[in-house]
């Protein structure tokens, strides 16, 4: 009921994950909460945080698990998600009080609390899952790109990027203009054949993620020649020792 | 401000709140990493904490661990006052006391004790960043019975890299990221050097150049993304090595250039039996170790640069002994038949094919891939190199392969592949950290022989002995440290025996102490093997007296910790963002293969408790007792100003302080100089860390490059510039074996000489694990380990408010096969059963790990009432330590004897030896994991109590100046840029969002001028 910008800019902001470097440490989930908690859409409320049943909203969750094949070879596989700000956003066109919404300047979408509801119809329209209801407020979060950081003059340059790809340890997080096909991200994107979360939803997402590389070649050294021994060992040291008397090593 | 339901609304965002009100620079200790953090305050709380782009240690990067600090320094378990025990102990029962108080009791305890038999205080500590201070601390008391958490953590890998190559893995050491080939890891390393490792695996895997071999039981962290998994079988790494050196040998394929000239393979061993000096290095009169010069066929000093020398034959010495190259006996030895990957493939669990594959590999990858760097250098004899040759092959290994008992043999047999391939500080392969290499093994011995009333003992409590000669034992040869380190038990304990000090002083075995003192280290808990056990050694009295067993315990933690209610005197320390404290280069300093680097930490915030750092603590209690280095000329204080005032003026030696930037009066000296009242001032100036880059031709071949052993002579870190030859065949074990073997005026007990002649082998062995071996008839048929979670290091993180909603509980990983055979499925409970216990857990079946073994998260569960959380909470009802079915103590041997569960050369604590057998619970005892304890009382404390609903951060959104809608134009960021920039077209060099800067920026830090006028 509320509708998408009737046109969307060129603008595309989003995130591009590497499968094939993320080792699941979590950072980048983190910290995003410790950024947000405080940001636009402060707190990322934590419902009973020393107790049973420690809950707690966060803008970006690690997934964990594993894929195994038929003949039992196992791949474990750390997929982080968050929101992947829709071209074709369900979770707008259902929000019936326009608190949910795409922004025409950089294809951000963020809620607005102020016209939430907590109807969490929005929740159940995303196909990925990525929204968070904060029980407390009564009102729905979500990832923002940190829509607070990102422009935010009051912190130096190199820090206006989004939380979780500023500390990811493994390089394994991006962001940039998915929009221009000419940005840095779009060329990486390219280049390692990046692909976008469930297409057959028709959501049109702009993050995408990277590909774990085929492990079966990673790299030409696999192809080393097998070994040769340079005198017959079968019997111990004796014929290779022999070779040996005449080498002389300098200090 | 919705005007039609229709129209998309427009919230007003604030694109550019101001989020600090000052942003101050410290170093993380949510881990032992050591990365500098951005602490952003805002209303004197802590709003964000970010990494510290220009760190040399992170570059800006900050894991889960650093990320969730807030809720650690604000967390409900914090201690907010010194508390005396009222109840019995265990209990929880406390009262609150004032400072005065607290440091009254200690030092009448502490001083009695001084006066009569220093040995008599213990004091040992857990994670300690300030280990310098720490242990000279001790030994200005006057005990030798002072050591920290490496004993239990890697001292394996410290000792073994210290005995071979005068370096060792993490802290002393790493691999050169930018230009290996191929890196092998050993064991879980989730935990130490956490973000260096997870960059280093990010570059390696963009720039897709090298392969990643990750040698694990178990495929999660790391080994997920590793090109190759090696799932062998726990225990047997070493094995696995010696048969690739087995490979490598029969092949030829190792590098003699290197082995000529930075190792001893080409010195001569004496070879005669019986003899006294049988398996030592021939030497001349003036002690120098000789080798075979073939073309003169004499024995000259192996240092002679002219020598040819001979890599195996038997030489008749002038004397007419004779002797052997030590090469030649390493090559008969990993030659034999039974380390041939046909031999040992089935014990390892790998196919022989797989074995062959690898070294095929590591000799591909080292030979035909050799980096070359244009770099000119000059070596110590003064030959000058054009170029800079390196074989690629770097390597990391950590706890998974030191918590074995045969992890001290098995961290040497690693170091010897490394050799053996020439890839030791070499591009491409392994590099030093300053202020390694050093001598091997480094100064000092260690102290403690003699210890008289009121008087410090002569030199520091850890060191590094060189034979029997410098053990720590009496006349009878039995042990004078409490937990036994330096005696026949474990004569190389660099790192004491943290895992047996409780044990020992309740049996008072060797002797009983009087008051135990510990600092941040959960030996209530998950730090202690036994913990049951532990707990009884705790609260246990003498039936005649009616006092405990171990009479006093003074505990410091900044948290209400499993360990608090075990202890008479809680002296509650600060949070690591209200202290100071400095990563000394006389410790662990942060230092990269590029340069020297020290650190420190400087109080963010300020305490809201009656809380004090320990550290100021220690020197006030140093001063209240008298202890020679901490009071002044006519008495008082030294160190009135507490940790920051000795971190600044402390000397350990003239010139040489916990700092190393910014001395001399004007504070234009590095390593040495006078201390400068500014010091502090200019590290926090700097992001809280100082940086000196090596000139490229210092870079590589530490051990042998005269500018570099120049530099290290002048920065006092090694005692000339005569060059460091690496130790393959180990003279210093064989010292030992030949003391078992009836030689030298030290020699072990008749009971203990079998042991010593066997594990003192001067060239790497492999034997079973001890409990393997022990129980291999009783039908514990699995192997039970632990792997850190990469969001969690200290017993702290798993009370961390964010960290635990992603680990609350831990179950039990079980192969598919292995849990069919046991009749068990996924999330059934299981009883895992030990010789020497059984403790309750729930299985998660899982096919990324060695069928032969079972494995969960390390230190996730805890005791009920412990760390402010709830009674329910799932870490204690759910969750649960294997370290209740390990026992610190091994099978009893012939004769009754039981040794400590150790390596039996450094005493290492051997986790990672636990057999075990799954039986499934019958459905009643299911939901609750078990053994399962009271809960422990909470102290009394002014503190809140924990929050049902944490709106952390609610409060400190902050806003735009009214008005200006100001936005910066967004930045694109990409990860590894650097590296990016080589493989995908069109991408600009630089880091992050930062084009046309290398990646090494923080690596090349600004030149420091000196200050204009004598300091800022």
């Amino acid at each position: 009921m509320t509708s998408l910008p009737s046109q969307s800019g060129p603008v595309k902001l989003g995130l591009v994950i590497d499968l094939d470097i993320c080792v699941g440490c979590h950072a980048c989930a983190v910290n995003c909460k410790e950024w947000n908690t405080s940001g636009h859409s402060a707190p990322l409320t934590d419902t009973d945080p020393y107790g049973a049943d420690p809950t707690g909203v966060w803008f970006n969750r690690i997934h964990t698990f594993e894929v195994v094949s038929d003949d039992g070879d196992s791949r474990t596989v750390h997929f982080p998600k968050s929101c992947l700000h829709c071209e074709d956003a369900p979770c707008v066109t259902v929000c019936p009080t326009g608190a949910s919404y795409k922004r025409e300047d950089d294809g951000i979408v963020l809620v607005n609390a102020e016209a939430c509801i907590g109807c969490k119809l929005c929740s159940w329209a995303c196909p990925y899952g990525a929204r968070e209801y904060d029980e407390d407020a009564g009102v729905m979060k979500k990832c923002t790109l940190c829509v607070d950081k990102i422009y935010n003059e009051n912190l130096p340059e190199r820090s206006r990027v989004p939380a979780c790809v500023s500390t990811c340890p493994a390089g394994a997080r991006h962001f940039g203009d998915l929009g221009d096909p000419e940005s840095e991200v779009s060329l990486l994107v390219a280049a390692r054949e990046g692909y976008e979360l469930m297409p057959e939803q028709g959501c049109a997402p702009v993050n995408r993620y990277l590909p774990p590389r085929s492990k079966a070649n990673p790299a030409e050294v696999e192809r080393a020649a097998p070994l040769v021994a340079t005198a017959e060992t079968a019997d111990g040291s004796a014929g290779l020792l022999a070779r040996w008397v005449d080498r002389m090593l300098t200090r | 401000m919705v005007t039609s339901p229709f129209e998309t609304p427009q919230e007003h965002v604030d694109t550019s709140p101001e989020v600090a009100d000052d942003v101050k620079q410290t170093t993380c200790y949510m881990c032992a990493c050591r990365c500098g953090i951005n602490v952003y305050l805002k209303d004197d709380k802590v709003r964000y904490i970010e990494g510290n782009p220009d760190h040399p240690v992170n570059k800006g990067i900050l894991c889960a661990k650093g990320s969730a600090g807030i809720m650690q320094h604000n967390s409900p378990a914090r201690l907010s006052k010194p508390l005396l025990r009222v109840g019995e102990r265990g209990a929880g029962e406390f009262k609150e006391i004032e400072w005065e108080e607290a440091l009254g009791l200690a030092t009448e305890w502490l001083g009695e004790v001084r006066a009569r038999d220093p040995r008599k205080f213990a004091f040992f500590t857990g994670r300690d960043q300030s280990q310098s201070l720490t242990g000279w601390w001790a030994a200005q008391y006057g005990t030798p019975n002072f050591a920290a958490h490496g004993g239990f953590c890697s001292v394996n890998m410290a000792a073994a890299g210290l005995y071979t190559i005068g370096g060792s893995f993490w802290e002393f050491g790493e691999p050169d990221w930018d230009h290996t080939r191929y890196f092998m890891l050993f064991g879980v390393a989730e935990d130490h050097d956490s973000n260096p490792i997870k960059a280093g695996l990010g570059k390696l895997k963009t720039l897709g150049q090298a392969k990643f071999v990750s040698v694990n039981p178990v495929k999660t962290g790391y080994s997920a993304i590793a090109d190759e998994w090696i799932g062998l079988r726990p225990g047997t790494d070493g094995l696995f090595v010696m048969a690739l050196i087995h490979e490598l040998l029969k092949a030829e394929k190792i590098d003699w250039d290197f082995l000529g000239r930075y190792t001893n393979a080409t010195w001569l061993v004496i070879d005669d039996p019986g003899a006294e000096d049988d398996g030592l290095f021939a030497r001349d009169s003036e002690g120098a170790a000789l080798c075979w010069d073939a073309q003169k066929q004499a024995a000259v000093p192996a240092k002679d640069i002219g020598a040819g020398a001979a890599v195996v034959g038997r030489f008749t010495l002038p004397d007419g002994r004779q002797a052997v190259p030590s090469f030649e006996l390493l090559a008969k030895r990993y030659l034999e038949p039974g380390y041939a990957p046909e031999a040992v493939a089935e014990q390892i669990g790998l196919p022989v094919e797989t074995i062959k594959r690898i070294a095929a590999e590591l000799a591909e990858a080292a030979f035909e891939k050799e980096i070359v760097l244009d770099i000119p250098w000059t070596d110590w004899a003064g030959r000058r190199h054009e170029r800079m040759v390196g074989r690629p092959v770097s390597m990391h290994a950590m706890r998974g392969i030191s918590a074995h008992s045969n992890g001290f043999h098995t961290c040497r047999a690693i170091h010897l592949l490394q050799v053996l391939l020439g890839s030791i500080d070499c591009p491409g392969g392994f590099g030093y950290k300053a202020p390694f290499p050093k001598l091997i093994p480094p100064s000092p011995l260690p102290a403690g022989k003699s210890v008289a009333p009121n008087t410090a003992i002569a030199g520091m409590p850890l060191g590094f002995p060189l034979g029997p000669d410098d053990l720590l034992v009496d006349g009878e040869g039995q042990p004078l440290r409490l937990d036994k380190a330096y005696s026949w038990d474990f004569p190389l304990a660099a790192h004491g025996l943290m895992h047996m000090v409780i044990h020992n002083a309740w049996a008072g075995d060797p002797y009983p102490v009087d008051v135990l003192m510990m600092y941040m280290a959960n030996m209530g808990w998950n730090s202690s093997m036994n913990v049951q056990g532990t707990l009884g050694y705790l609260t246990d009295k003498d039936p005649e007296t009616g006092d405990y067993k171990i009479p006093k315990i003074i505990y410091s933690d900044a948290y209400y910790s499993e360990m608090v209610p075990y202890a008479d005197l809680i002296l509650p320390d600060t949070t690591y963002l209200e202290r100071w404290d400095c990563i000394s280069l006389l410790d662990r300093p942060i230092s990269s293969a590029h340069g020297p680097g020290d650190a420190i930490r400087q109080p963010v915030c300020k305490p809201d408790r009656d809380v004090r750092p320990f550290q100021d603590v220690l020197i006030d209690l140093g001063a209240r007792l008298g202890l020679p280095g901490l009071t002044a000329e006519g008495g008082g204080a030294k160190y009135p100003g507490g940790y920051a005032d000795y971190i600044v003026n402390h000397e350990r030696s003239p010139g040489i302080g916990p700092l190393a930037g910014w001395r001399g009066a004007e504070g234009d000296q590095q390593g040495t100089g006078a201390p400068n009242p500014d010091q502090l001032q200019r590290y926090i100036e700097n992001g809280c860390f100082w940086t000196h880059k090596l000139e490229p031709s210092q870079l590589y071949f530490k051990h042998s490059n005269r500018d570099y052993l120049a530099f290290a002579k002048q920065m006092g870190w090694i005692p000339s510039e005569e060059p460091i030859t690496m130790q393959l065949y180990s003279e210093i074990l064989q010292k030992f074996r030949l003391a078992a073997r009836g030689h030298g005026k030290n020699q072990p007990p008749e009971a203990q000489r079998a042991r010593i002649e066997a594990y003192f082998d001067p060239l790497p062995i492999w034997y079973a694990p001890f409990e393997e071996a022990a129980v291999a008839d009783e039908g514990y048929d699995l192997h039970a380990i632990t792997q850190r979670p990469m969001h969690m290091y200290h017993s702290w993180g798993s009370q961390n408010a964010w960290l635990r909603q992603i680990t609350a509980r831990n179950r039990l990983f079980v192969h598919p096969e292995t849990a069919a055979k046991h009749g068990i499925e996924d999330d059934d409970w299981v009883w895992v059963i030990s010789h020497h216990g059984r403790v309750k857990g729930q299985v998660r079946v899982m096919y990324g790990v060695n069928p032969e073994t079972v494995w969960t998260w390390n230190a996730i569960g805890k005791r009920r009432g412990a760390w402010a959380l709830d009674k329910d909470a799932p870490e204690s009802n759910k969750g649960f330590l294997l370290n209740h079915i390990i026992s610190e103590l091994l099978p009893a041997r012939e004769g009754g004897t039981r040794y400590s569960n150790s390596d039996p050369v450094t005493g290492q604590a051997a986790w990672y030896d636990l057999r075990v057998r799954l039986e499934r619970c019958e459905p009643a005892e299911n939901g609750a994991t078990e053994p399962f304890f009271d809960p422990v009382k909470t102290p009394p404390s002014a503190r809140p109590k924990q929050p049902a609903v944490l709106r952390y951060g609610a409060d400190l959104k902050g806003q735009g100046a009214p008005g200006a809608d100001r936005q910066a134009p967004a930045q694109e960021w990409i990860g590894n840029r650097h590296e990016v920039a080589r493989t995908v077209p069109g991408v600009a060099d630089g880091r992050g969002n930062q084009k046309g800067k290398v990646a090494t920026l923080a690596e090349t830090p600004p030149k420091v001028e000196p200050p204009a006028e004598g300091g800022v």
